[in-house]
């Protein structure tokens, strides 16, 4: 197996960092009801690279700020690192918070435009108690975690967000990661609003983050095809339901559910012909 | 030979910002599409597609601005006109256009059929509108769309099935181009197979004579249109045919796009990604030699300075690089036969690859 | 901040206003430098007097004279005694005296009086005048004959011992004097209200006063409005049912209703410009509130407040680092506008006769009160009005080109 790829690992096996059982979340509105996510069971190992691919509307983001802890569950229980999840306090949220991390799909409105970048980055040197630290170990610091992400920490410092490319930001979003490096790392979408061509380096930079550092990666993504080929797992959504899940090459080559079927053959592909009979 | 259906000679128009500062987002295009044909053009956001696609019109309101060239239709030269005759004599007869969000362009308080009406009233004022719902129906009908939704509103009506309504009503009066600027990008998949279904079904039944599709996404492309066509920076780089364009790219950024390709299907997972460094250039003060050098690994001295002609290279095939032919198949060869049999460390500044296991 | 700032004093509407509001401001505190003394202070004995240059009588006749011999002194004499009636009524005994009158111009002294030189005799008896009317046209005839001929005033006192009156001085109709060197000039621009006021003495103060008033009720319901739109907009939940509800209840009732109720129940005695402002505030805040409460809420689902909230920062910090920052620009502008309605408020508030209490500041709705009290709109004195109308007129304009200027620099279309 040659190793310019990602490559796949079996980690049914390793402790379970993130369990899910009949997680719940609905949303009223007058009296209708929205069944955003309809008890959802999952279980996301240490070490593992999972993607949970649905569609808008599937559900997924609802699930992910669930997994957050930013919006609380109607039902079900979320366990992590093997115990109940406790965010009763809003200590213990924050002690939850340096287990779990997010990058969010638009780099453009994920920093405060009123706030330099050296603010982003000191704040997660405090949030790891390096508040007393002396300023040369923190510069010291951010410019390991630039270079991380391929940024070139002098070049950055004094300057504003919005004077970077998208490209730019979304690295400077996984720089914050590598400050934090939280357990779990949630990207939600991260390259869907980045081009073709520099989705590459935020990829390979998850990947680094996961055999680096042995973060869990939950990684929410629309386009099947880009969660086959970064994924060890891979869960299905649909209307708030994990309709399949297990090994990516077992649910994209071999699916076993209607929609993940219909799925996967509507992706137009380019060595499979792509069969415009199956819809009417 | 069949009949050039649209001919676009040195196209070059200009955006004028708040500043009053010139953007030159489409310089000097010049492409060709036969009867039957269509072309894709891909490229990243800001490469200047969109902006390709409304100066195709030859409809034209500030702050995009006409600055030279030709676009004939059919043997018929629409650049320069008047933007009222533009609108009257050439939109919905001779071009007709679909951007993304087209499907929310319906007035919510009118039924479908009335669109049509508006349609075919606005070209020919004495037609009948019993006439018009008989015709309406019968394009429905052979399109395959339900014919309850002529007498639907709009909000009744799913995404997809809007987004294809609204192609239905655009295309009414059989215009001979069509121009489609990511038409299923906001549907989901299922939605999206149908739109290019029926597209596909307009083209064969000869309700449209050509198409132009524009989208970033590339296995899309690849599976609709004939040819393909790779912009950067407001300029074409290279086309070919789809097949030609996806497996044998000759231009180093088209080469780069098509490595990016990712579809759920065997084989993926082997796939080397690579990605380009930097960023597109400032069209307010385009580089004075090929646009692409700043980014580009093979780029020599002598391409950051020289302007790059658009170059014949096989039949049908052109691009803008100044590196020859064989020699970039030679490159890319080695290339592929190191990767193939010595995994590299990702270089700390520039193509990074997608590496390592535990 | 310095690119901002920049940014919008390259808007021309914004630069236009500012310039306006400055320009008045600077007045307002340069003015009372030159013309010190208080506004309220009643000079004249009559009302409303004319706006001009007032030259002492008394001491014009103690002024060194000049003699000037103007050829047209007498005939503007007789131009400016020549009332507008008795022009029409010269016009009339030519009609009925038969005398043609085709393409005479009564505005045309000169060609007027030729004509009833020429023609006047007090004996023809034109037929259906009364007795009554003739003996008018005889006192017109002589009183336009005495200012013809040449003509001395004599000014006496009396002699505190005989009674007899001594002779000071003769004024001729040749004398001059100089005004520069009159004792007693005054000059009163715009006149003198109803109560014998310097007008622009007291629109200066006016404007000053109403500036602070907007300024304060602008400053009260920002900041009520501001803080509960953050808190409803935020928080949510039952914070905001509770602040949702005491705005509608607040917009249900009409603004001004309310503003005139409390001001009513307040008293004449205890209204002073302060609280005449704060009430404005009061009443006004609603809308800021909603606006802010609506834009907060779509900021609150933006990715880098969820981030903040990652990064464990509590309420307060967030909704002054990640939320207050975005919505500045709309508050500022929500601000002047208050401002702007703030002064308005006052200007009907006063109109009505509810404003601030009349002894203490004049105020321009208080101007406008006056004004309307002594009927100076159906007198004709349009200096008591017209100018305070003007500065109302022109404040509220200043703000409002502010205001749009502004939105045009944060709120940006591509398409001008």
């Amino acid at each position: 197996m040659s190793e310019t790829k990602a490559i796949r690992r079996d980690l049914t096996n390793a402790p379970s960092c993130l369990k899910g059982e009949g997680v719940t979340r609905y949303f009223h509105t007058g009296k209708i009801t929205t069944k955003a996510v309809d008890h959802v069971d999952f279980d996301f190992h240490e070490g593992e690279l999972v993607s949970i691919v649905g569609e808008s509307g599937s559900g997924k983001t609802t699930l992910s700020k669930m997994l957050l802890g930013l919006l609380k569950e109607t039902d079900g229980k979320i366990y992590f690192q093997g115990k109940p999840r406790d965010i009763s306090s809003r200590a213990k949220l924050k002690e939850y918070w340096s287990g779990i991390q997010a990058i969010f799909q638009d780099p453009f409105s994920s920093f405060n435009t009123f706030n330099k970048i050296d603010t982003v980055l000191l704040d997660c040197i405090n949030m790891r108690g390096g508040k007393h630290l002396p300023m040369e170990k923190k510069t010291e610091m951010m410019t390991e975690a630039c270079s991380f992400v391929n940024l070139k920490f002098a070049e950055l410092t004094n300057k504003y967000p919005f004077e970077l490319s998208g490209g730019q930001m979304q690295r400077l979003m996984i720089a914050r990661i590598f400050l934090l490096k939280p357990k779990i790392l949630l990207a939600d979408e991260p390259t869907s609003m980045i081009d073709a061509c520099s989705r590459a380096t935020i990829l390979d930079m998850l990947l680094q983050l996961r055999d680096e550092i042995g973060m869990t990666v939950i990684f929410i993504t629309h386009d099947i095809g880009l969660a086959y080929y970064i994924s060890d797992s891979i869960y299905i959504m649909e209307h708030g339901k994990f309709v399949e899940s297990g090994p990516a090459d077992e649910v994209i080559l071999n699916p076993q559910a209607p929609y993940t079927k219909r799925l996967i053959s509507d992706v137009p592909k380019i060595h499979e012909p792509w069969d415009l009979s199956t819809v009417g | 030979m069949s009949k050039t259906m649209l001919e676009v000679k040195g196209l070059t128009t200009k955006y004028v910002t708040r500043f009053h500062e010139d953007v030159y987002a489409v310089d000097h295009v010049s492409l060709k599409i036969e009867q039957g044909k269509s072309l894709g053009i891909a490229g990243e956001s800001g490469c200047g597609k969109s902006t390709l696609a409304l100066s195709l019109m030859g409809y034209y309101f500030p702050p995009l601005h006409y600055m030279s060239g030709d676009i004939i239709v059919d043997g018929k030269n629409i650049s320069g006109m008047d933007p009222d005759d533009v609108r009257k004599n050439v939109l919905g007869t001779e071009i007709a256009y679909i951007p993304q969000a087209a499907m929310n362009a319906l007035n919510p308080t009118r039924k479908i059929h009335k669109f049509i009406e508006d349609v075919i009233l606005a070209h020919d004022p004495k037609a009948n509108k019993k006439d018009i719902y008989e015709m309406a129906k019968g394009r429905f009908a052979e399109l395959g769309l339900p014919l309850e939704a002529l007498d639907k509103h709009a909000v009744e009506l799913s995404g997809g099935m809007k987004q294809r309504v609204v192609i239905a009503i655009s295309t009414i009066l059989k215009p001979k181009v069509l121009i489609a600027d990511e038409p299923s990008s906001a549907l989901d998949v299922t939605s999206q197979k149908m739109v290019i279904k029926m597209l596909r079904d307009m083209m064969d039944r000869g309700f449209i004579q050509a198409m132009i599709f524009i989208t970033h996404e590339l296995p899309l492309l690849y599976n609709v249109t004939d040819d393909i066509m790779v912009m950067y920076a407001g300029q074409i780089v290279e086309r070919g045919s789809a097949k030609q364009m996806v497996f044998d790219p000759v231009h180093p950024y088209s080469r780069g796009l098509m490595n990016s390709i990712l579809v759920p299907e065997e084989g993926t997972r082997d796939v080397k990604l690579t990605a380009i460094p930097g960023t597109p250039p400032n069209l307010k003060r385009p580089p004075a030699g090929c646009r692409f050098a700043e980014r580009c690994r093979y780029a020599q001295p002598a391409c950051r300075y020289n302007q790059m002609p658009i170059i014949d290279f096989e039949d049908g095939r052109t691009y803008r690089c100044g590196i020859s032919v064989p020699e970039l198949r030679e490159i890319y060869r080695k290339e592929d036969e190191a990767n193939a049999a010595q995994p590299t460390e990702a270089p700390t500044d520039g193509p990074v690859r997608l590496t390592k296991g535990v | 901040m310095k690119n901002t700032l920049r940014q919008v004093f390259h808007s021309s509407k914004f630069v236009v206003g500012f310039v306006i509001f400055v320009a008045i401001l600077v007045t307002m505190f340069v003015y009372p430098l030159i013309n010190p003394g208080n506004p309220l202070e009643m000079i004249g004995v009559g009302t409303f007097a004319r706006p001009g240059t007032y030259v002492s009588l008394y001491d014009a006749t103690k002024t060194p004279t000049e003699t000037f011999r103007l050829a047209d002194a007498d005939d503007k004499r007789l131009a400016s005694q020549l009332s507008a009636e008795d022009r029409v009524a010269m016009v009339e005994w030519f009609t009925a005296a038969g005398i043609d009158v085709e393409g005479l111009d009564i505005s045309d002294t000169d060609a007027l009086l030729d004509m009833w030189r020429a023609n006047y005799d007090a004996s023809v008896k034109p037929k259906g005048m009364t007795n009554a009317k003739r003996n008018y046209y005889k006192r017109l005839n002589s009183a336009i004959e005495q200012v013809s001929a040449a003509d001395t005033l004599i000014i006496t006192d009396k002699d505190a011992e005989t009674g007899e009156l001594v002779e000071q001085g003769r004024v001729t109709k040749t004398d001059y004097v100089n005004v520069g060197q009159v004792t007693n000039v005054k000059t009163l621009p715009l006149g003198t209200d109803n109560f014998g006021r310097d007008v622009l003495k007291e629109l200066v103060s006016a404007a000053g006063t109403s500036i602070v008033i907007g300024l304060l009720a602008g400053l009260v319901a920002t900041l009520i409005g501001l803080t509960l739109g953050l808190l409803s907009g935020y928080v949510g939940g039952f914070v905001d049912d509770i602040i949702v509800f005491i705005t509608n209840l607040f917009t249900v009732i009409p603004g001004f209703v309310l503003l005139i109720l409390i001001s009513y129940s307040i008293g004449q005695e205890q209204r002073g410009a302060a609280v005449v402002a704060l009430v404005i505030g009061l009443t006004s805040w609603t809308w800021t509130c909603r606006s802010v409460r609506s834009q907060v809420i779509s900021l609150r689902n933006r990715d880098h407040v969820n981030l903040s909230k990652l990064s464990g920062h509590s309420l307060v910090r967030i909704i002054l680092t990640d939320i207050l920052p975005y919505i500045a620009s709309y508050v500022v502008m929500a601000f002047i506008l208050q401002v702007s309605s703030g002064i308005l408020a006052e200007a009907q508030l006063s109109l009505l006769g509810l404003g601030p209490k009349t002894t203490e500041v004049p105020t321009l709705g208080l101007m406008m009160n006056w004004a309307m009290l002594y009927s100076a709109h159906t007198n004709g004195s349009w200096w008591a009005y017209f100018p305070v109308i003007l500065t109302i007129t022109l404040i509220s304009f200043s703000l409002n080109l502010m205001n749009t200027g502004l939105d045009q620099v944060f709120n940006p279309t591509l398409r001008d």
